[in-house]
């Protein structure tokens, strides 16, 4: 039988660029495909080009054995070819029925929406893949991981076959993330067969039948999850060998830097988010913040930035109160902010790397004289942190924009550390970053520590705190329910304090008086609830990020 | 991963031409450039489709009425350009003739449409200077008025100082009254988050009922019942360099100097970093420690001043007086020139040399070719609607989309 589908000799090329030489890559019915590569390695070229977006110089593409020519995403639908985004095409206000027929609407009666029909097919299809989603539900109330699987059932419900997943992960919590293996084990027992494109490796070994690695546009090689690992892939994504290990100097933690207090902050909507939340920070230690997204982390780093004010309690940086203190203040004291959303508060993109370099210190000597900007000074010291900090950038005159991702989020760093720095406070500093860049920011955060630097690591990916954190404390609603040295830390330990699962007797302390909750033990029930606001506050804030996308 | 390299080349020439002249080279210049044409092309459409003898042709050929059409077309751009720049043979006569008063006249369109030009570069600058800090300054109609009741009254009421002084003090008096009128609603928004469009609209509506109030009282000209201001003093006027019939004054070096100054300030100072932070991404403006309250109103008042500046121009250097509706709507088509300048302090004189131009040579086009003084309008509001929608130019010429997102117009969207 032949392959469901056979890309042969697949060439692109942009000016100046060979998106994609010659590539090959074959698809058998029923497997998971994982396609690997580094950002801007062509993973996303050739699979818009096999969804019609883009049309090959060269190559030929063959499904069931047939060749076919994919000229729009209407010839790749027909073909039985569909397609998840990164950043999901549904319209929130819409039910979910009502997202799934756009496009292709049954209609009665010659115009009138058969709405009844295509819920039924639905549920016919959420049933039979284990897809749970409520047809009548609005897309705007669903948490993230449930409207990625109304993106999935919009595709079973134009009969595709062949599923392509773009990052489909980069969006999930780890929890959510597992449910979607679940959904792609039981789609291809169907039969279905799914392209899995992502540069997660952990991922590709958990869950891929093959894995193809593609660096620069070609592919570097085949393998299988039996015959890699780890280090054996990401050399090959990246060319060469990585150290996903970290090095760190013994742990000799110094005087307290950073030391907060019962703090309390609300969100945007005035509910609380960081409910009487104290710990330390000292000197030379990486303190690991662990927690689903969604459990008061950013308004937490907010508050210790300057950028929300504390409803309640206090927070002390050396010797100095910083509870109302503003960024300013805070920056100028010596702290250097590494924001979640780098694109949102981290950089002005349409403003030169020069610039971004600057942007919290350009006030100060010598890259202002009175009121007057030293451009040539800026624009010196630009080219220096380019070099001492390895930014892939054309020039320090190009915009923010035009750099990847890993270069964007190093050109962050540069700003921040190249301040003399006494507190770090890095939150997901890694977030949608190729290997290299990972490797290059880890390396950077665990010098700041065993300069005698104090480092303070937001994280919702456990393996990053894990690796880099000398105590790690566990955010679950507001609370931190534990703080744990990294000797006492295991993976499962975290990863159930992260679920609200297993309390400690300090935690159940800091709950009293606040609202009596079940058994520690507690039933999946409270579980899954839990796990749903967690979720839904998610969604709301992802719901933001795509309103402000629009703006821009 | 297509557009690596295509937006690399920075700018070799750091001033300020040399910026401008990048962002033509990159192409963002491109698309106005090709708007104009396209709407002065159309514009020509019109006048042809609105010709009477076109359709008396018509009936006997068609390609006799195409002919009448272009010739009709023809005749009104010459008079458009004989009246907004001069008349190539009356200057060639005159400068055979090499008579005085005839080289004056000849040459007077042509330094009429510089003096038409002069309030569309402060309205211009006005607006840019908004929109580089993310605001949409619709008022600048309103502080043009107040702008220009304040230096009327500086003008007229103090007597007896030199010009020396007098003429800068009926400047600053413009500037402070348009400063003001940008002071409340951007105080308004820092404050209450109150949005300045909304704002800026009703202080144009409290400026234009206010001034005429003014004109009918305590500004009004003693002898008169029109609403009307008394002259100016001789010591505040705007000093020409001609003889009459040329009015050109110095407003128009003024205004140069305005423009440089503006770009110094935007792309050359610590202030000129915080704006054009807080208008492209006032999150990270935050993050970084900048003050957006400050700067919001701060950027309001210096907007408000430049289109006070614009106001006090057209009294103390044309009019030596202040009427209603003295201002034929330059504080509205100033928003239109800001974005087809793209917000940018040469773009922007270069557009309103095109505005002054076009609008001093309507007058002409009207009394020699017959044509209403609507069709600028008209082309004016194609030539705009061109710009906002790049895609038609992009579309009409076969350009290819720019690599990187469309940057134009530097303003937020409604949500401010």
């Amino acid at each position: 039988m032949p392959p469901v589908l056979e890309l042969k000799t697949i060439t692109k090329r942009f000016p100046g660029v060979l998106a994609n030489d010659r590539i090959d890559l074959s698809l058998e019915r029923g497997e998971i495909h994982a396609l690997l590569g580094e950002n801007g390695a062509g993973k996303t070229t050739l699979m818009n080009i096999l969804y019609g977006l883009y049309q090959p110089d060269e190559g030929e593409i063959f499904i069931n054995g047939r060749q076919v020519q994919i000229h729009s995403p209407t010839d790749a639908i027909n073909a039985g070819i569909g397609m998840v985004h990164q950043h999901f095409m549904l319209i929130p206000v819409f039910t979910v029925t009502e997202n799934v027929m756009l496009g292709s609407e049954s209609l009665k009666m010659g115009g009138i929406l058969d709405r009844r029909a295509a819920t039924e097919r639905i549920r016919q299809i959420s049933s039979a893949y284990g897809l749970e989603v409520d047809p009548d539900d609005y897309v705007r109330d669903l948490p993230v991981g449930v409207q990625q699987r109304v993106e999935i059932i919009k595709l079973l419900y134009r009969e595709a076959d062949i599923l392509i997943l773009d990052e489909p992960t980069a969006v999930l919590t780890p929890q959510e993330a597992d449910e979607l293996f679940k959904i792609m084990h039981s789609l291809t027992e169907r039969g279905k067969s799914i392209i899995f494109i992502t540069h997660k490796l952990r991922e590709v070994l958990d869950i891929a039948d093959r894995i193809t690695v593609i660096r620069r546009g070609k592919v570097v090689g085949s393998t299988t999850p039996k015959q890699a690992n780890q280090s054996k892939l990401a050399a090959m994504m990246v060319g060469r060998e990585v150290d996903l290990s970290v090095h760190k100097r013994a742990f000799t933690p110094g005087a307290d830097v950073l030391t907060v207090q019962n703090l309390k902050v609300g969100d945007d909507r005035g509910q609380i988010a960081v409910d009487d939340v104290s710990f330390t920070v000292r000197a030379g230690e990486v303190l690991g913040i662990a927690g689903v997204q969604g459990n008061g982390q950013t308004e937490l780093v907010e508050a210790l930035t300057g950028l929300r004010p504390a409803l309640d309690g206090s927070v002390r940086l050396l010797n100095e109160d910083v509870t109302r203190a503003n960024p300013r203040r805070i920056t100028e004291l010596g702290t250097a902010h590494i924001p979640e959303d780098r694109q949102r508060d981290g950089l002005v993109l349409s403003f030169p790397v020069a610039d971004n370099l600057v942007l919290n210190t350009y006030y100060q000597r010598p890259f202002s004289k009175g009121a007057v900007l030293q451009q040539a000074t800026i624009a010196k010291v630009a080219e220096e942190r380019v070099n001492s900090f390895d930014i892939r950038t054309p020039s320090v005159d190009t915009s923010a924009a035009s750099l990847s991702g890993g270069n964007q989020q190093k050109v962050i760093v540069a700003r921040e550390l190249s301040r003399p720095v006494k507190l770090v406070v890095a939150s997901q500093p890694t977030r949608g970053l190729d290997v290299g860049s990972i490797e290059y920011i880890h390396g950077r955060l665990i010098e700041s520590r065993d300069n005698g630097g104090a480092v303070l690591l937001v994280s919702s990916e456990l393996d990053e705190i894990m690796q880099l954190s000398d105590r790690i404390a566990v955010i679950y609603r507001g609370k931190i329910v534990d703080v744990l040295s990294a000797q006492d830390a295991s993976k499962e330990k975290v990863g159930l304090l992260m679920a609200g699962v297993v309390r400690t007797a300090t935690a159940k302390k800091a709950s009293l008086g606040v609202k009596p909750k079940p058994k520690a033990k507690a039933s999946s029930k409270t579980k899954t609830s839990a796990r749903k606001a967690a979720q839904k506050k998610k969604t709301s804030r992802a719901a933001k990020t795509t309103r402000r996308r629009k703006d821009s | 991963m297509a557009n690596q390299d295509s937006q690399s080349t920075p700018p070799k020439d750091k001033s300020a031409f040399g910026i401008f002249m990048h962002e033509l080279a990159r192409g963002s210049l491109i698309v106005p450039i090709l708007a104009i044409i396209t709407g002065l092309l159309l514009g020509g459409l019109i006048v042809a489709v609105t010709t009477d003898q076109v359709y008396t042709a018509w009936s006997r050929s068609p390609l006799e009425a195409i002919g009448v059409g272009i010739n009709a077309a023809l005749r009104s751009y010459s008079a458009l350009f004989n009246g907004a720049i001069g008349n190539p043979e009356r200057i060639a006569d005159a400068l055979a003739s090499g008579e005085a008063a005839a080289l004056r006249r000849a040459f007077n369109p042509f330094f009429e449409s510089l003096i038409k030009s002069v309030p569309y570069i402060f309205a211009g600058l006005a607006v840019a200077l908004g929109f580089r800090a993310g605001l949409f300054n619709i008022g600048a109609e309103g502080q043009l008025f107040m702008g220009a009741v304040a230096s009327v009254y500086v003008g007229f009421a103090v007597k007896g100082l030199p010009a020396i002084i007098h003429l800068p003090l009926a400047l600053g008096a413009g500037a402070l009254g348009g400063a003001i009128w940008g002071f409340i609603p951007g105080w308004l928004k820092a404050k209450t988050g109150g949005h300045e469009v909304i704002n800026t609209i009703m202080m144009n509506y409290i400026a234009f009922r206010l001034s005429e109030y003014l004109l009918r009282g305590p500004l009004q000209r003693p002898d008169t019942t029109n609403p009307i201001s008394p002259f100016i003093e001789t010591t505040a006027q705007l000093p020409r360099f001609f003889e009459s019939p040329i009015r050109f004054h110095l407003g128009f070096f003024i205004a140069l100097a305005a423009a440089y100054g503006v770009y110094w300030l935007l792309f050359k100072t610590r202030l000129g970093f915080e704006l054009r932070t807080v208008g492209a991404n006032p999150n990270a403006a935050r993050y970084a420690g900048m003050n957006i309250l400050v700067i919001t109103v701060l950027a309001m008042s210096l907007s408000g001043a430049l289109a006070g500046m614009a106001g006090a121009n057209e009294v103390l250097g044309v009019n030596y007086t202040l009427a209603p509706a003295f201002s034929s709507g330059y504080g509205f088509d100033s928003i239109a020139l800001a974005l087809i300048g793209r917000s940018h302090p040469v773009g922007v004189v270069l557009a309103a040399l095109l505005f002054g131009t076009l609008r001093n040579g309507a007058l002409q086009m009207q009394i020699a070719a017959n044509v209403p003084v609507d069709i600028i309008s008209v082309m004016q509001a194609l030539i705009l609607a061109f710009i906002a929608a790049p895609a038609i130019i992009r579309t009409i010429y076969r350009l290819r989309a720019p690599q990187q997102q469309e940057d134009g117009l530097h303003v937020r969207g409604w949500g401010g």
